[in-house]
């Protein structure tokens, strides 16, 4: 569905990505772990256009894109296939939860109010908010506002969800709530992109992992081979690293 | 005080207070909501960066808010007829008046702008929203909510520095008291008559604002979290 190649991205003298490859398939979920600094979060940005590769292609449904050269025309395209949840979610704050799912689908989309409104509740109601309909950003819990933010990219009924780090900014004991509703989706079929570091997740969740160090996939397998069978001994310490943080965080 | 200082003072009240409602009023409003205008598209020029444009803007106001309102309205009203362009008092007092506030509301709502969450416009664009939507829909109400208290304190200011154009021959209400001043010679008591009612007017615009306020607060501006 998704193919990219040889992603470079620099800010300034600092090259942030070296050379990402990366190939989804439809209904694929996919992690990405690694230290912070090795640009996860920029590879995710750079795949919806958040910050513009210096350099690399892009495959989306069978049509190509060269990254350093991209049209806007093309980006609008894109990313009307593709959502993005934020780690700080970034609910619109002059909107009412409702709102928020419905902006993007009546003044982009161009749909009608009532349809809109009508798909924005459903998407509300599947991330278990029916009852929050007409509350603004700031009179809800984080983990709500994120359920909120996931809601917002369903709506639009997109061909991929990018996650960055949506756990990180909450609580934790709101960590659940967010993480049930992803895995719900995942379990649908939805097509994830998910940055993390909730290893459990990754684990049990997501089909494929990629594990990231400056600014390269160091190493990639399916969740189950790359947990119990990690060939890289970066890949290993840091597995060893995190789950000892994790148990000792009680996560 | 003397029963004749007490008559004088009750009538001047509404000859001072009637120029007021006609004049000062309306100067206010109207140049007020022009300057906002060019505030606002002063502000937007700025913060998105458009390149020749944005020297214009910054150099508009560098010019304006570095020299004084009283030259500028000087230069309006008796300066220009020089080259042949005579304008009416009252339309001189509106132009300068929304020019001058216009420079320093840019600033304001330039501030607001920066202010808003980067994050705003990158959810924008991820819902598909074009940069002109997400600016008209979320970041600049937004902004405003949060200029709003600055943008009230200039409006009080602009109402109080109307009485400037009294310079230039509008019959507003410093120039009323001027005229009953130099009927009566009762300086003190008239001038501070009309004091009072100038801090009628901004009583009464702090009151709004604070209504405002409360009005805009809806998605909990003061909650400010995230």
């Amino acid at each position: 569905m998704i193919e990219v190649k040889g992603i470079r991205k620099s800010f300034g003298s600092t090259e942030v990505l070296k050379g990402v490859d990366l190939y989804v398939e439809k209904g694929d979920v996919i992690a990405i772990l690694g230290p912070s600094g090795s640009g996860k979060t920029t590879f995710l940005r750079c795949m919806n256009f958040l910050e513009t590769a210096d350099e690399g292609s892009m495959t989306f449904d069978k049509e190509t894109y060269n990254l350093g050269h991209i049209s806007k025309k093309d980006i609008g395209k894109i990313r009307r296939k593709t959502a993005f949840v934020f780690q700080n979610f970034n609910l619109f704050l002059n909107k009412t939860a409702l709102e928020n799912v419905t902006e993007g689908l009546i003044v982009a989309r161009k749909m009608k109010r009532s349809q809109a409104e009508a798909m924005g509740k459903r998407a509300l109601d599947k991330v278990g908010l029916s009852d929050r309909y007409y509350h603004y950003p700031h009179e809800l819990s984080g983990g709500q506002q994120q359920r909120v933010a996931i809601a917002r990219a369903l709506a639009a009924e997109p061909e991929i969800i990018y996650f960055d780090e949506p756990t990180s900014a909450l609580d934790p004991e709101l960590i659940g709530e967010v993480l049930e509703v992803m895995r719900d989706l995942a379990g649908e079929g939805m097509t994830m992109l998910v940055v993390t570091h909730e290893i459990n997740f990754a684990r049990n969740v997501s089909t494929k992992v990629i594990f990231m160090e400056e600014g390269r996939i160091l190493e990639e397998g399916k969740a189950q081979d790359f947990f119990e069978n990690p060939k890289e001994e970066r890949t290993r310490d840091f597995l060893r690293l995190v789950s000892r943080e994790q148990t000792k965080a009680g996560i | 005080m003397s029963e004749r200082l007490y008559g004088i003072l009750l009538d001047s009240f509404w000859k001072i207070l009637l120029p007021g409602l006609k004049m000062t009023i309306p100067l206010s409003a109207i140049s007020f909501s022009l300057a906002m205008v060019i505030a606002v598209v002063m502000a937007l020029i700025q913060f998105a960066n458009i390149r020749i444009l944005k020297h214009l803007a910054r150099f508009y106001i560098w010019v304006i808010r570095g020299t004084p309102l009283l030259v500028q309205l000087y230069v309006i009203f008796f300066g220009l007829p020089g080259i042949g362009i005579v304008l009416d008092p009252f339309l001189s007092a509106v132009i300068v008046f929304s020019i001058n506030e216009g420079a320093y509301g840019a600033e304001i709502i330039r501030a607001a702008l920066e202010s808003v969450p980067k994050g705003q416009m990158e959810a924008g664009y991820c819902v598909g929203m074009s940069y002109l939507q997400i600016m008209r829909r979320i970041v600049l109400p937004q902004a405003l909510r949060t200029a709003f208290p600055s943008l009230s304190n200039s409006l009080i200011a602009m109402v109080k520095d109307t009485s400037l154009a009294a310079n230039i021959t509008v019959t507003e209400m410093f120039m009323a008291t001027q005229r009953i001043v130099a009927r009566t010679y009762e300086p003190l008591a008239l001038y501070c008559e009309v004091g009072l009612i100038y801090l009628m007017f901004s009583t009464i615009l702090t009151k709004l604002q604070r209504v405002g306020e409360k009005k805009l607060d809806f998605y909990g501006y003061q909650g400010g979290k995230s």
